[in-house]
């Protein structure tokens, strides 16, 4: 098993484009290592990316922020500004694992792992965010709900890595949240996640909203209908329980020992609407 | 192929060693360089009984590869103490009976040391929140969360 760590993005590239046999990329290690060590994945070839500068910053683009994917949960949460933005993805970035796990897990793994349960994916998708992505025939940019295609598939080319994310400017009265269901308070895979992003007009109506669902379908889901359901109003009662009828109508969950179908679909609409709640009141006072 | 030549610092001390891609950190800690302090529990990040600092940052010990360490800082349970001075969270989970079998006590006191490096004054809501990852089948955990907090207390009065 070769292991390389380049600090160029092309460096990277060519390795992983001109191997042979199996390849992964190496962020925080946090999936990677316990598949190795599981015997799941046997890689000839490990490419560690957190040499490569663009990975490992985030910085104001456009207006907006970018995130290398190869930054830390634990480097999120520290960021003297994101959270104030971008609370949402940063809550959701920091319910992956523990205090150690923090230390290592990125946004570019929890990604790349391929997990329809990944916990900060929901609320990159909410936030609109866009992955930047670097192969052999140059860099692409893809919406992030469109980077995953089902369990540990992903839409990514033979050579192409995960650099960045990006997410878009903030207007004002906008926030975001992310919440999610597991059957303790910490150190659990999501049964149900939630992220809602809304922006909000001088009069408090919402003007734009995203909301996306995890762990009740083979991939991450952004539900158009659901953002329907709550843009043009403030969120009323009635707004609520049409929220939460999308919600569950674009749930297709599996039934396992986490949970069944049902109350996979009856928790996917009280978080949607608890999370759009949030986000609601945080726009409120952004 | 060729193992890895590693040059890092651990405990403050410069190290070199070789390693094989597929060792881990905690491998290479307890099996090459003997300082088996961090201890090997689930090798999947759930137990936090090899819990170092790796660059002033806590983690999983069995989640890093040796040789990603190459240039790092390292600080291990063995430089916990400073020579037959108990570090104040060693001295009081031994007065506080903060641990029975052993095993998971050094994982925790690495991060509860990092935890009162970030703060001095932590809730006990605080505390149990970052030790989440820590696992201990003895103690039922009470008696280590008062340690944290009795060193925090004592710590702060200097």
């Amino acid at each position: 098993m070769r292991y390389e760590a380049p600090e160029s993005l092309e460096g990277a590239v060519a390795l992983l484009a001109g191997a042979k046999g199996e390849t992964r990329v190496l962020a925080g290690g946090t999936d990677l290592l316990v598949q190795m060590r599981a015997d799941m994945v046997d890689p000839e070839l490990i490419v560690d990316i957190k040499k490569i500068p663009e990975t490992r910053a985030v910085t104001e683009e456009k207006g907006g922020w970018r995130i290398g994917a190869a930054v830390t949960g634990a480097e999120l949460k520290e960021h003297p500004r994101l959270k104030q933005v971008w609370p949402g993805v940063v809550e959701a970035a920091n319910l992956i694992g523990s205090t150690q796990v923090q230390g290592r897990a990125t946004l570019g793994g929890n990604l790349c792992n391929g997990s329809p349960a990944a916990d900060s994916v929901p609320a990159l998708i909410a936030a609109g965010a866009v992955a930047t992505l670097a192969g052999p025939k140059g860099k692409r940019d893809l919406p992030v709900e469109d980077v995953m295609l089902g369990p540990r598939k992903l839409a990514l080319t033979k050579g192409e890595i995960v650099v960045s994310f990006l997410l878009p400017p903030r207007p004002p009265r906008s926030s975001d949240a992310y919440l999610r269901f597991i059957p303790r308070t910490e150190m659990d895979i999501a049964v149900v996640g939630a992220g809602v992003s809304v922006t909000l007009d001088g009069a408090g109506t919402i003007t734009a909203a995203r909301v996306s669902l995890g762990a009740v379908a083979a991939r991450v889901l952004l539900v158009p209908e659901a953002a329907q359901a709550i843009i043009g109003g403030r969120l009323d009662q009635a707004a609520q329980q049409r929220l939460e009828a999308a919600a569950r109508a674009a749930c297709r969950p599996i039934d396992d020992k986490r949970g069944t179908t049902e109350f996979r679909i009856d928790v996917a609409a009280v978080l949607t609407r608890r999370a759009a709640l949030i986000a609601l009141d945080r726009a409120r006072t952004s | 192929m060729a193992k890895h030549h590693i040059e890092a610092k651990v405990n403050g001390d410069a190290v070199e060693f070789l390693c094989e891609t597929e060792d881990t950190l905690l491998d290479v800690l307890r099996d090459t360089l003997s300082l088996t302090g961090s201890k090997e529990g689930c090798s999947s990040g759930d137990c936090g009984a090899c819990s170092v600092m790796l660059d002033g940052r806590l983690v999983c010990s069995c989640l890093v590869l040796g040789c990603e360490v190459g240039g790092r800082s390292v600080e291990t349970i063995e430089g916990m103490a400073k020579g037959e001075t108990l570090h104040p969270l060693q001295q009081r989970f031994l007065e506080g009976a903060a641990l029975q079998c052993g095993i998971c006590t050094p994982g925790f006191l690495v991060a509860s040391r990092a935890l009162l490096e970030k703060t001095t004054n932590p809730t006990e809501h605080e505390v149990r929140y970052w030790l989440a990852g820590n696992l201990c089948r003895c103690t039922g955990y009470d008696k280590i969360v008062t340690a944290v907090m009795d060193t925090a207390a004592a710590m702060r009065k200097g």
